[in-house]
């Protein structure tokens, strides 16, 4: 199992270890930070290493890296998925996941570290549970603390950790009862040169927020639920009543979770809402190459475009870009070659347009390799999957609870290729 | 203010001041002063010097205190062992705090200070903890038995600890079931044969109610434990499988993966037939797919483990081709996996689509990438016929963009494309040439090389060509050497007028000038061959090359299934099986794949013990580079094999390059041709282990003859031709190193043991057709020998054997030998020789051996059991000191001890007696009248076996004592010892 966890930054220092079995000398990572150094992008440091006597599994999140050490025979998926766990609740808990953070709150992350894990086995990692064992720190906590002398450690055995719903608090009670449905879907797509699909696919997310008090019981229920056929359920989920019903019902966790993902495969047809027109080339003689693109609608639904953004990583060779955008701004970053067009709201009657030419390095040979454009997008209140959600009912409880559900349409990973 | 306080440091000395705040009278200044001490802890300071005034602090009501100060003793005890003790008697006092969180913190703690003295304190705690009232109590308990047993196993076992940790698998609490598995199976995981995970319907119906119930940390563990189960039959194989396919949609990717191992494997048992069978094959695709949507690192693991699951059913992901298109900012690991599963699963239907996508990727930044993308299209060309003009044409483009490490790309790809569509796209040699000039990496201009050697006829300047490469010779790498080699003699063989200069400068460059001994072995063979018999030489260098298969980079078949059993693990990720690399796993057992069962197929044996892969394996092609490694590997480890390495490699380097490589360089091509069907010298010989890749029409005799001279060649064939059968029979673990033992192994005396014929098969079983049978093994072969009478009314013929996978891998070497037809009444003597590389499955008992025969009649199933004895081989005499060695190395644990009973035998009788049947005595002491044997005992799949045998005057009974690193064997070794001196 898991057995020991190294928190590295971005340069290469290692800031916090934390061992669940005998004590593992920092040296094991010399391994990882050779690979890391010949990765040049951290983000291509693979995950599972082995080394002579151990295997370095880590993750790259926030400019951190995660790396556990394992010694025997232990399914890297657990280990990751846990890993990202861990990154998940220094977020929850402090707010951002960074070294300075986890360096103010040493003594938390420790304590927490040992409540998640024991002898590298998963012990608690429900972040309602950590909660109720480790109370996250607040400014007024920690005043309240120093005046009571009371500490932020639980005493009591978490209700929760052996019910059958381990992921709920008991006696949860608030005065304003409230449940909020946020359905977030994203669209990965790759277009070619002429604006076909070559592949797209939404990534769809529904992300709960519950403040409700007692033990309620809900069902949510869709107006086309035909459309999920490829579904991830938070543990609360009854599985039974879906497989038979096409319906959602659960006992909620206490608080923001993400009740299900689901996945719209790519051979059902995914609207692409823009159009990119857009040709960048590189001439054979002289230094220079012409850039032009212009995005337009495409099926929106009759909703409006925001956000609108597109990321181009120039070649090497190109030194200055001398451009003009009929709307929003461009910047162009001459050390990492990253031109980023903000667009902003899109108007339908006037398709923003950027068009200029590209200084290249003189003597240098024409750019191989074409830059794929990278799109960045929002549409609120629409998913663009066509995904509705019917009904929300709640059984168990008296009270009437304030309910909402909002839509939004996001790009994922969208390259348009050029 | 934030913990960072807690890091800086004053002038006069942090300890000292640390010190004196840990003995304030103030509680929170207590708190704050150990806050400090674990602050610095984590940054790897060390402040084992607070030791006692920390656990000072030890006593209090403050949880968090308690908590902080627990931490700090797992951190140091080790190295304050004596100082730990202190801490003792507050961890027995909290073991029975009414608050649960206490006694469970308590016992948590003291199972992480790995500190023996205290261990021993732990043990009563712990046993009251295992049974207490409360469940998180117990489900941390369980986990320190885990913890407890790493630190000392025997102690747990002497406790038994094990025991009630087996009872928890029957908890009411689903969370302390899953920490029970959890424990369990890391302590199965040191302690491979102990059997620990007692795995019967009852548990796994248990086992899958905790399922559902736990969370998702446990779920995996119970999955990936039932993997480890056989279902019984078809039907219990669906039912869990119908309570596992829930977890597909679980949001956690591991037990995602988990789940998938668990349906690949139990799927075995499904009849494809069923429609449940469909429906579970529609049931994962989903799920992978979505795994892909997931982080990087957890993408990347998916892929590995959906690469071996394409191979094993490409059917789930066929239509799902478009999900592994690379993004152009996915890490590069990622993109590298990608593209393998792309090719895996391009076919006719999709190859447009995959062409126009790799086309693109050429094109990208990451040279890695680009050459993986360039080589990917030579393999769609030699997957997918139809594409090849298409894949070959988009190369040509390529090879016009003249980026170099494209162009060196392509090149080498389409040497690949012409071995296997010969004569087709010749016409792309002269763009081919114009590129010349721009190769630099071995392998493309070794590829180049051979194009132009293949083709010299249709190339004008061939010898130009060639003759520029040669002038730099000792300057090229050696594969590139060879393949200039083998490609002048090829012209030479073409156009010999021309080019007899060249050849003869070629051939003193390689003899004479080279101290490469690859190089100057194959430039003398081609001399002596061109200067005995041209014509032979025309025959032998430009033979027809056999096609290379479309498949060039499948995993072989026995290591898939097992890699399919490990779906998930760290092996998967790897693509080698656990016992390759996992340290710490002392003794592997190999997981298999459930035959399939009820289904129609099974009716023919042949399906039956194939359990679904009967697919024949396909051929490999080496890269030119290590042609010789892959020979060895080849022919060394076949794919079941488990046995030591063979001690003499280079021995045997030497003579396997004679046998198969050097022949097989001769014929001038790169790559190891399709596996020819072994040959049989006579027709009682079993088949040839070594697949010798050497073309039909010359036997190793008559090239022994030819080429004579060398060492290895006379004593490997100067032997008489009967002794042939004997060696290649030998055993799998021995490989070539058995053929110089030969001697001892053909004048070995006739006197094994062969138990009298029983009945295996009564004619009432099998529709008249009665089988009686015995083992034995006769110069080195095992012979499975059978009267075969017919008892019934009709004439029985077509006669088939086959035999289910066993323990030792045994295998017919021949079809049965039945050639008239069986009249009624009439009986016949069968004698089939039988080897040991066919697959290796364990069998209760381990000498249980299931057979079906079949005949015009039927199909008829038997079970018997052969005398471990015959599986003992010639070369069983261990070195006195190895043995003294090997004596002591293997643990205890493995003695098992028998009395042999009425045994009237002096010791050299006796001793003499089992020598026949290849017990070797290799020392005898006398003490106190009492004879002391030492034999050695070496199974045909390499495993050695000692024994000692006590052996008083006058008493008719015997002692042995038996050693073995796999103690299984001992109780059928013994019956072998009884058997033997017996009769």
């Amino acid at each position: 199992m898991i057995h020991s966890l190294f928190l590295i930054n971005h340069t290469g220092d290692i800031f916090l270890e934390k061992h669940w079995k005998s004590v593992i000398s920092r040296g094991v990572c010399d391994y990882f930070l050779e690979v890391k150094e010949k990765a040049v992008e951290p983000e291509n440091v693979p995950p599972v290493l082995q080394t002579p006597h151990h295997y370095l599994i880590s993750i790259y999140r926030d400019k951190l890296f995660f790396l556990s050490v394992i010694q025997t025979e232990v399914p890297p998926l657990f280990v990751i998925e846990f890993l990202h766990r861990v990154a998940d609740t220094f977020q929850d808990y402090f707010g951002e996941c960074s070294e300075s953070i986890i360096k103010d709150n040493v003594v938390t992350v420790y304590e927490l570290l040992e409540e998640m894990l024991d002898n590298g086995f998963p012990l608690a990692t429900e972040s309602n549970i950590l909660k109720e064992m480790i109370k996250p720190p607040t400014i007024l906590r920690s005043v309240v603390n120093t005046l009571t002398g009371s500490s932020n450690v639980g005493d009591k055995l978490p209700t929760g950790q052996l019910s059958n719903i381990p992921w709920r608090r008991a006696a949860v009670k608030y005065t304003n009862n409230e449940a909020y449905f946020d359905v977030i879907e994203e669209i990965d797509a790759i277009l070619d040169k002429s604006g076909m699909t070559v592949f797209a696919e939404i990534q769809g997310v529904i992300e709960a927020c519950t403040r409700l008090s007692g033990m309620p019981d809900l069902t949510l229920s869709f107006m086309n639920p035909r459309l999920l056929d490829d579904v991830s359920f938070h543990p609360c989920v009854r599985f039974k009543r879906w497989e038979s019903e096409r319906v959602l019902s659960f006992i909620p966790p206490d608080g923001n979770f993400t009740l299900m993902t689901y996945h719209v495969s790519s051979q059902n047809l995914v609207a692409i809402p823009v159009y990119v027109k857009q040709n960048i080339s590189f001439f054979e003689t002289g230094s220079c190459g012409r850039l032009d693109i212009t995005i337009g609608p495409k099926q929106t639904m009759g909703k409006m475009v925001e956000g609108l953004m597109v990321t181009v990583h120039m070649p090497k060779a190109v030194l200055s870009v001398n451009l003009t955008a009929s709307q929003g701004n461009y910047t162009y970053d001459l050390a990492t070659k990253v031109l980023v067009w903000d667009i902003g709201k899109l108007n339908p009657q006037k398709p923003p347009n950027l068009r200029g030419t590209l200084s290249v390095q003189s003597g240098a040979p024409r750019p191989e390799e074409n830059p794929a454009l990278d799109i960045k997008l929002k549409i609120q209140q629409l998913a663009i999957s066509g995904l509705k959600v019917n009904r929300l009912d709640m059984y168990g409880e008296k009270y009437k609870p304030f309910k909402g559900v909002k839509y939004m349409t996001k790009a994922g990973k969208f390259q348009v290729r050029t | 203010m934030t913990d960072s306080k807690y890091f800086t440091t004053t002038k006069k000395g942090e300890i000292f001041e640390l010190k004196a705040e840990l003995n304030s009278d103030k509680k929170e200044k207590k708190k704050e002063a150990v806050k400090k001490v674990i602050a610095s802890m984590t940054v790897g300071k060390d402040v084992s010097a607070l030791f006692p005034d920390v656990v000072n602090c030890m006593q209090t009501d403050n949880l968090e205190l308690k908590k902080l100060v627990y931490l700090y003793l797992m951190n140091y005890a080790k190295s304050q062992p004596d100082m730990a003790i202190m801490a003792v008697n507050t961890f027995v006092k909290d073991c029975e705090d009414p608050n649960p969180l206490i006694r469970a913190l308590a016992v948590r703690t003291m199972g992480c200070i790995r500190v023996d003295k205290i261990t021993e304190y732990l043990c009563e705690p712990l046993r009251k903890c295992l049974k207490d009232e409360d469940p998180y109590v117990r489900k941390t308990a369980a986990v320190c038995v885990a913890k407890l047993h790493d630190i000392n196993a025997q102690l747990v076992e002497d406790q038994g600890f094990l025991d009630t940790l087996k009872d928890l698998i029957s908890d009411s609490n689903p969370m302390v079931v899953a920490n029970a598995v959890a424990a369990l199976s890391e302590i199965a995981e040191s302690h491979p044969n102990s059997n620990l995970m007692d795995l019967n319907p009852q548990t796994i119906n248990k086992l899958l109610t905790a399922l559902n119930e736990c969370t998702e940390w446990g779920q995996i563990f119970i999955l990936d434990c039932l993997a480890n189960y056989t279902p019984r039959d078809d039907r219990e194989s669906q039912s869990i499988c119908e309570r596992v396919t829930p977890r597909l949609s679980h949001a956690n990717s591991a037990v995602v993966l988990s789940a998938v191992k668990v349906l690949m494997k139990f799927m075995e048992m499904l009849p494809k037939d069923l429609d449940y069978y469909g429906t579970l094959l529609k049931k994962l695709a989903p799920p992978l797919v979505t795994l892909l949507s997931a982080e990087p690192e957890l993408q990347y693991v998916a892929l590995r483990n959906i690469n071996l699951i394409v191979q094993r059913r490409p059917e789930i992901l066929k239509h799902e081709m478009k999900v592994f298109f690379v993004k152009y900012n996915d890490p590069i690991y990622v993109k590298l996996e990608k593209l393998d599963i792309m090719i895996r699963l391009a076919s006719q239907a999709n190859i447009a689509q995959v062409l126009a996508e790799l086309k693109e990727y050429a094109t990208e930044v990451d040279v890695d990438f680009v050459r993986k993308a360039v080589r990917a299209i030579g393999r769609c060309a030699i997957k997918v016929e139809q594409s090849a003009e298409r894949c070959v044409s988009t190369l040509l483009d390529l090879i016009q963009t003249k980026v170099n490490y494209v162009v060196q790309e392509a090149i080498v790809v389409i040497k690949d494309i012409f071995r296997k569509y010969p004569n087709k796209y010749e016409s792309v040699i002269a763009t081919l040439c114009e590129n010349l000039d721009s190769l630099d990496e071995p392998e493309a201009r070794a590829a180049m090389i051979w194009i132009v050697g293949e083709y010299a006829e249709r190339i004008d300047n061939a010898d130009e060509l060639l003759e520029s490469f040669l002038e730099g010779f000792h300057d090229e790498s050696t594969q590139v050497q060879l393949q200039l080699l083998t490609a002048i003699v090829k012209l030479f063989l073409k156009k010999p007028t021309e080019t007899q200069e060249l050849v003869q400068q070629v051939l003193s460059l390689a003899t004479q000038d080279s101290d490469n001994p690859d190089l100057r072995d194959r430039g003398y063979i081609y001399w002596r061959l061109l200067s005995t018999d041209p014509v032979a030489a025309k025959e032998v260098v430009l033979a027809e090359k056999p096609l290379i298969s479309e498949e060039t980079d499948l995993i072989e078949p026995t290591l898939l299934e097992e890699l399919i059993c490990h779906i998930g693990t760290l092996a998967s990720v790897y693509h080698k099986p656990p016992s390759a690399f996992v340290e710490g796993s002392r003794g592997v057992q190999h997981k298999r794949l459930p035959g399939s069962a009820g289904s129609g197929e099974s009716e023919s044996p042949d399906a039956g013990s194939a359990g679904g892969v009967s697919e024949a394996p396909p051929a490999v092609i080496p890269s030119q580079g290590d042609l010789l490694g892959d020979l060895l590997n080849l022919d060394l480890t076949p794919p079941t094999a488990t046995g030591p390495p063979p001690p003499s490699s280079g021995m045997q380097m030497g003579a396997m390059d004679l046998l198969g490589g050097g022949l097989d360089s001769l014929m001038g091509d790169e790559s190891e041709p399709p596996h020819i069907p072994p040959r049989t010298h006579t027709p009682q010989s079993p088949q040839l282990p070594h697949q010798s890749p050497s073309p039909p029409d010359y036997s190793p005799t008559e090239l022994g003859g030819d080429l004579g001279g060398s060492p290895a060649m006379g004593s490997g064939f100067g032997g008489p031709p009967a002794a042939m059968p004997a060696s290649f029979s030998a055993p799998v673990s021995g490989g070539l190193d058995d053929l110089f033992d030969l001697g001892g192994g053909v004048g070995m005396p006739m006197g094994a043991y062969s138990p009298p014929k029983t009945i295996w098969l009564p004619a009432m079983k099998a529709k008249g057709l009665e089988i009686l049978g015995t083992f034995a093994r006769r110069a080195g072969v095992i012979q499975m020998e059978m009267t075969l009478t017919n008892k019934a009314m009709s004439v029985m013929s077509d006669f088939a054997i086959q035999f289910n996978r066993n323990s030792f891998g045994l295998a017919p070497a021949g079809p049965l030998q039945v050639l008239t037809p069986l009249s009624p009444n009439q009986s016949i003597e069968v004698a089939l020789p039988l080897n040991t590389v066919g697959p290796i499955m364990k069998m209760e008992p381990l000498n249980n051996l299931q057979v079906a025969v079949k005949n015009n009649i039927d199909v008829f199933y038997f079970s018997c059991q052969y005398p471990i004895s015959m599986l003992f081989v010639e070369d069983g005499t261990m070195d006195r000191q190895v043995f003294l060695a090997t004596w002591k190395d293997i643990p205890n644990d493995n003695e098992a001890q028998f009395q042999i009973k009425d045994c009237h035998l002096n010791s050299d009788a006796a001793s003499n007696k089992l020598q026949g049947s290849n017990i070797f005595t290799i020392a005898k002491r006398t003490v106190e009248g009492q004879d002391m044997l030492y034999q050695s005992i070496k199974l045909t799949n390499g495993i050695w076996v000692l024994a000692e045998l006590k052996v008083q005057a006058g008493n008719p009974n015997f002692m042995v004592s038996l050693k073995c690193r796999a103690p299984e064997v001992s109780q059928c070794v013994f019956q072998s010892y009884e058997a033997v001196l017996k009769n």
